[in-house]
């Protein structure tokens, strides 16, 4: 299989928090592009899930495991701790079991890496200020044509996390790919945040 | 015509090694009719078997004669340049055992008694049929199949392959299929064995020494089958509550175009199938259970198979919903095997697998590309 070098710049932030040879479930895979780099770079064993059956055919041309499924309805496919990383990119926002989801992906997986983007980037703000929902190059719809229907900012989305009993691992927000450090709920568009179960000590 | 395999030649193969079948009962000898396309390759790797579903035979793809007016019944999915491409593939279609398309069935003469076999066939299960083809494909020098594909009673042929010879596919294609029949469908499938043996024609199933056939209840049980294998959607598109002659006529005949087309697929189908090998079908259609032998888990059971697995259902399948082939992935993933699941919108209900919506045929042949591949 030819190596992909190239990835898109919130996929390998994401690419990197994932251990060599592990098991990986990427929800809303779309083409497959996590997963074949993962597989090529990293040798992991990975799944992909969507919902778009166009996207199972990309990813079967692919190679890529590929299961159609829409994941409202949880993860009933997956057994229990069967994957150590759980991946859901940029879908979060346009899901109406945000809890769901996330429980599912900590009941089939150890650790979940979501990517989402972010309200309380200044930008998003700024717009609201002036009387306006926001269009940006992470949120690029009208309101009246967006899928997207849960938005949340950074804050908002460590503060479910918590309510869950779920803890932040790790967490990157980006501004056109590139990390940022200062005041990154403000200053950032695209935040990732690893997670897992809470641990009692 | 240049995506035809062209006009094929049925061969017979003759098995005259006896066979015990999971019934116990024993057939001394046995003939499968058999077609194949493409070229098999040096190293025998690029065999793909085709598995039938109940009305299904040998004749897959091309035409017998340039007189024929359909193809074989799988002629939109094999041919040079299709999903599954004579042109790096070499692919087996086989008339099943009990079939009567040629191969040994009720209808052949019983050589214990030069008569034909009738009620005295016995009962063939999926596993008899994966064990004649596996006879076939030593015959041919074939240990191992690139894939086994079916739809259907097919696709269950194609799940036994891999639980009883993991080493000998490297692929299943399973599709509009179900890891066993659910009690609806088993009550259908007795519906329509019950309009057969009821049928006073049917003479307890030697019908062939009274030179008779019945028909009545045979028609009668396509005629519901049929029904089964349409959406209610695609139904009501196609036909809606058309007449024939646009007017109530206050009677019995054809009036609905529904009913026009039901009697004549009914009428069809009852001129050239046999009722005693529609019984075996549908049996060996309620026996499959591979899970039976697990202690009920049909992951266990999928814990056996080595091959890759691409399972695919259609949205408006009743007779093997999506939720069944769900099952069948739940199963693969349970038991840490490979497998993608596609499911695709269709209008065309159970009929789905053999049509040609555009997501269906590309993720046939995406699939299927890879394995050619994978072995060349």
């Amino acid at each position: 299989m030819a190596h992909q070098t190239t990835l898109r710049a919130d996929l390998k932030h994401i690419a990197e928090q994932i251990k060599p040879n592990s098991r990986v479930l990427d929800l809303g895979c779309a083409d497959g592009e996590l997963l074949a780099w993962l597989q090529a770079n990293k040798q992991v064993r990975g799944i992909g899930v969507d919902v778009d059956v166009n996207s199972i055919v990309t990813c079967v041309e692919k190679n890529l495991n590929v299961i159609q499924a829409d994941m409202e309805s949880g993860l009933q496919h997956f057994e229990d701790g069967s994957f150590d990383f759980v991946v859901l990119s940029l879908t979060i926002q346009s899901m109406h079991n945000v809890e769901l989801i996330l429980q599912e992906m900590l009941r089939v997986g150890r650790c979940g890496i979501v990517t989402f983007p972010n309200f309380g980037y200044w930008e998003n703000r700024w717009q609201i200020l002036k009387g306006q929902m926001p269009v940006s190059e992470t949120i690029p719809y009208e309101w009246y044509n967006t899928p997207n229907i849960h938005f949340c900012t950074v804050k908002d989305f460590s503060q479910l996390l918590a309510k869950l009993g779920m803890q932040v691992d790790g967490q990157v927000v980006l501004h056109q790919g590139e990390p940022v450090n200062f005041l990154p709920n403000l200053l950032g568009s695209l935040a990732l945040v690893q997670f897992s179960q809470t641990k009692v000590v | 015509m240049s995506d035809s395999v062209g006009i094929v030649t049925p061969q017979k193969w003759v098995f005259e090694a006896p066979i015990t079948l999971s019934s116990g009962a024993v057939l001394p000898r046995y003939e499968l009719m058999v077609e194949t396309y493409g070229e098999l390759n040096a190293d025998k790797s690029n065999a793909i078997l085709i598995c039938h579903a109940l009305s299904g035979h040998h004749h897959v793809a091309g035409y017998h004669t340039a007189e024929d007016k359909a193809p074989g019944w799988w002629d939109s999915m094999i041919g040079p340049g299709k999903p599954i491409d004579t042109n790096r593939f070499f692919v087996i279609g086989v008339n099943n055992l009990g079939g009567c398309h040629g191969s040994t069935g009720p209808s052949s003469i019983n050589p214990a008694t030069g008569e034909p076999y009738g009620s005295a066939f016995p009962v063939v299960l999926v596993r008899d049929w994966v064990e004649t083809q596996a006879r076939l494909a030593d015959r041919l020098g074939i240990q191992q199949f690139a894939a086994v594909i079916g739809g259907s009673l097919g696709g269950m042929q194609a799940l036994r392959w891999s639980i009883t010879y993991p080493e000998r596919i490297r692929h299943a294609l399973v599709i509009a299929s179900a890891p066993k029949l659910t009690t609806q469908n088993i009550a259908f499938n007795d519906v329509a064995r019950q309009a057969i043996i009821t049928d006073p024609e049917f003479h307890g199933g030697d019908f062939y020494q009274h030179g008779v056939v019945p028909r009545r209840g045979l028609r009668l049980a396509r005629m519901l089958g049929h029904i089964t294998y349409l959406s209610d959607d695609g139904m009501g598109e196609k036909f809606g509550r058309l007449l024939r002659t646009g007017e109530y006529q206050y009677g019995f005949d054809v009036e609905f175009e529904i009913e026009s087309y039901l009697r004549y697929q009914g009428d069809k189908f009852a001129n050239v199938f046999d009722a005693n090998t529609y019984l075996l079908m549908t049996k060996a259609l309620d026996y499959f259970d591979p899970a039976r032998h697990y202690g009920g888990s049909l992951a266990e059971a999928m814990r056996q198979a080595k091959a890759k697995f691409l399972v695919v259902s259609f949205t408006t399948d009743w007779r093997f919903a999506p939720a069944r082939s769900r099952e069948i992935v739940k199963a693969l993933l349970d038991a840490d095997r490979t497998v993608s699941y596609a499911e695709i919108e269709s209008q065309h209900g159970h009929d789905a697998f053999l049509m040609q919506d555009a997501p269906y045929m590309n993720v046939m042949r995406a699939y299927l590309n890879n394995v050619a591949k994978e072995i060349a």
